[in-house]
């Protein structure tokens, strides 16, 4: 169980980044996170593990304070890809750089190839496993940021903009990944800005503005027409669903096919 | 004009062709989308546009890539980024890492080109202004946001007024404010009669800004035409590229057997 309250993070050079954020997540809860640029989406994940400590406000992580916390210890909890893989990436090959963190937390042998071996696969990577990760374009070195987090087997994964850079199939990719970290059990926590991956794979969103949230719901609940004037004020549009399915008064559609059953329904 | 002739290109150290014969011709003034699926070759031909492959990253290069009449080849590479500017997917990669400010990051580039300083100023304040980033002119440049950082690369390109344009996943980062700023932006740079070629995932983005959409597969322009066609070709998603919001939904109306968008009386 992850609960913040009230945290405030002012960076050095003075910008409020997080003005008061109040947010429960549940253990094996998939939740996205949307907000404008700069609404401070990044800024708090990086609290989750530790990157960045509070200003003011508490984070409680299995009922513990985070505050309380090394870094060290909270990665073993919450591992986080990066928005900007080359933020993260350093090692020579790409195995080599997927195994980082579960030698770390003390796996070895049989068990620590598994771990790599099965985060390959997830992400497509396999063939690649002796490659250099800087000879691997921009999208593949998004897959191996992930791949890290998902061998470190953490009870909480944080995927900063995964499908940045992704085409069709490693968006569906990644949103297989995110249906099987959850079905594992593991607590996902994704920060995107694209509308559809948002409705269709998590449960809970939660909107961010100005260094608060503003709303938190289902996608039925955050893509209605009554929340549209706050999402507009953090200048996002609920998908191109939605949007028909509110002009043709079927109801609520966050995602391509409930639109469709919607319209079905009706005739 | 920018145009690559019969271009095929493999990187240093490398013995596979990226790109196979390519062709493509970029006219004044016009905006061209180009798609394709993850190593399709996408960055790769900007980077063979913009002249920076081989000039800078190496690689061997057979074909021409010619700017306004000039071969690249015959241009040095401080020659080449004043016909040419390229914004890089990473927004990271091209920040200088010299300046303290946005607003230095920002005038950086006109300063390089030598330009009197109150014109500099002048261009920069305008450039910021474009994308909304008046407020953050004092910060911290390697203190951004992931999409502040992609929107001052932007402005950066924009202060510079180049001939032409060419930008790998522009918008990658960008909240839907940002990228209809960029489009805005972009649109005005055509204006100026520049060619653009835009290289992106978001086919929804393209769908209303492009005139003419490239797709690449393999390494070769497996399909080109004007937008609409493009992006309702039904072997897009074949190639790794999800075609926009509305062609999606028709298709899926369609299949159920449902009347479609405009008889259902929804118009874009």
């Amino acid at each position: 169980m992850i609960e913040i309250s009230g945290l405030v993070h002012v960076y050095p050079e003075g910008t409020r980044a997080l003005d008061g954020v109040d947010l429960h997540v549940a253990p094996g809860e998939a939740l996205a996170i949307v907000g404008q640029n700069g609404s401070g989406k990044s800024t708090l994940v990086r609290h989750l593990n530790g990157l960045l400590r509070p200003t003011a406000g508490t984070i409680r992580i299995d009922g513990r304070d985070a505050a309380e916390r090394k870094v060290a210890d909270l990665a073993a909890i919450v591992g986080l890809a990066f928005q900007d893989p080359d933020q993260q990436i350093f090692a020579g090959r790409v195995r080599a750089e997927v195994a980082f963190a579960p030698r770390n937390f003390g796996l070895r042998g049989a068990v620590l190839e598994a771990a790599v071996d099965e985060a390959l696969a997830a992400v497509g990577l396999v063939e690649m496993a002796d490659t250099n990760p800087y000879d691997l374009g921009y999208s593949r070195r998004k897959l191996l940021a992930i791949a890290s987090v998902i061998a470190a087997r953490t009870p909480v994964v944080v995927l900063d903009e995964p499908t940045t850079g992704q085409d069709l199939r490693g968006t569906s990719r990644v949103r297989r990944i995110v249906g099987d970290l959850a079905a594992q059990g593991r607590t996902v926590i994704a920060i995107t800005h694209d509308m559809r991956f948002a409705a269709e794979t998590f449960g809970r969103i939660v909107v961010m503005r100005d260094g608060r949230v503003v709303l938190d719901g289902a996608p039925t609940v955050v893509f209605a027409e009554s929340a549209w004037p706050v999402l507009a004020s953090t200048y996002l549009e609920p998908p191109l669903a939605a949007r028909v399915g509110a002009r043709l008064g079927v109801g609520t559609t966050p995602t391509e096919a409930a639109l469709v059953a919607a319209l079905a329904r009706r005739d | 004009m920018l145009e690559l002739r019969g271009v095929t290109y493999r990187y240093a150290g490398y013995a596979r062709l990226v790109l196979h014969e390519v062709n493509l011709a970029l006219r004044d003034g016009e905006i061209v989308g180009l798609i394709g699926g993850n190593d399709a070759g996408k960055s790769t031909i900007c980077l063979v546009a913009s002249g920076l492959a081989p000039a800078s990253v190496g690689g061997e290069l057979r074909g021409e890539v010619v700017i306004d009449g000039t071969p690249t080849t015959s241009l040095p590479v401080h020659a080449l980024a004043e016909r040419v500017v390229l914004a890089f997917q990473n927004p990271a990669t091209q920040r200088s890492g010299v300046t303290a400010t946005v607003f230095e990051e920002v005038a950086l580039g006109p300063m390089n080109l030598g330009l009197p300083v109150p014109e500099t100023i002048q261009r920069t304040r305008q450039a910021l202004a474009t994308l909304h980033l008046e407020h953050i002119a004092d910060r911290d440049p390697t203190r951004l946001s992931g999409g502040q950082g992609q929107l001052v690369a932007i402005a950066s390109l924009l202060a510079m007024r180049p001939r032409h344009v060419l930008l790998d996943e522009p918008t990658a980062q960008l909240d839907p404010e940002g990228s209809r700023l960029v489009a805005a932006a972009l649109r005005d740079v055509a204006a100026t009669g520049a060619a653009l070629l835009v290289a992106e995932q978001k086919t929804d983005l393209l769908d209303g800004l492009c005139d003419r959409v490239v797709v690449v597969e393999e390494g070769r322009i497996a399909l080109e035409g004007p937008t609409p066609d493009v992006l309702a070709d039904e072997r897009l998603e074949s190639w790794g590229v999800e075609p926009p919001a509305r062609v999606r939904i028709s298709r899926a109306l369609e299949g159920a057997r449902l009347p479609t968008l405009h008889q259902l009386g929804w118009m874009p």
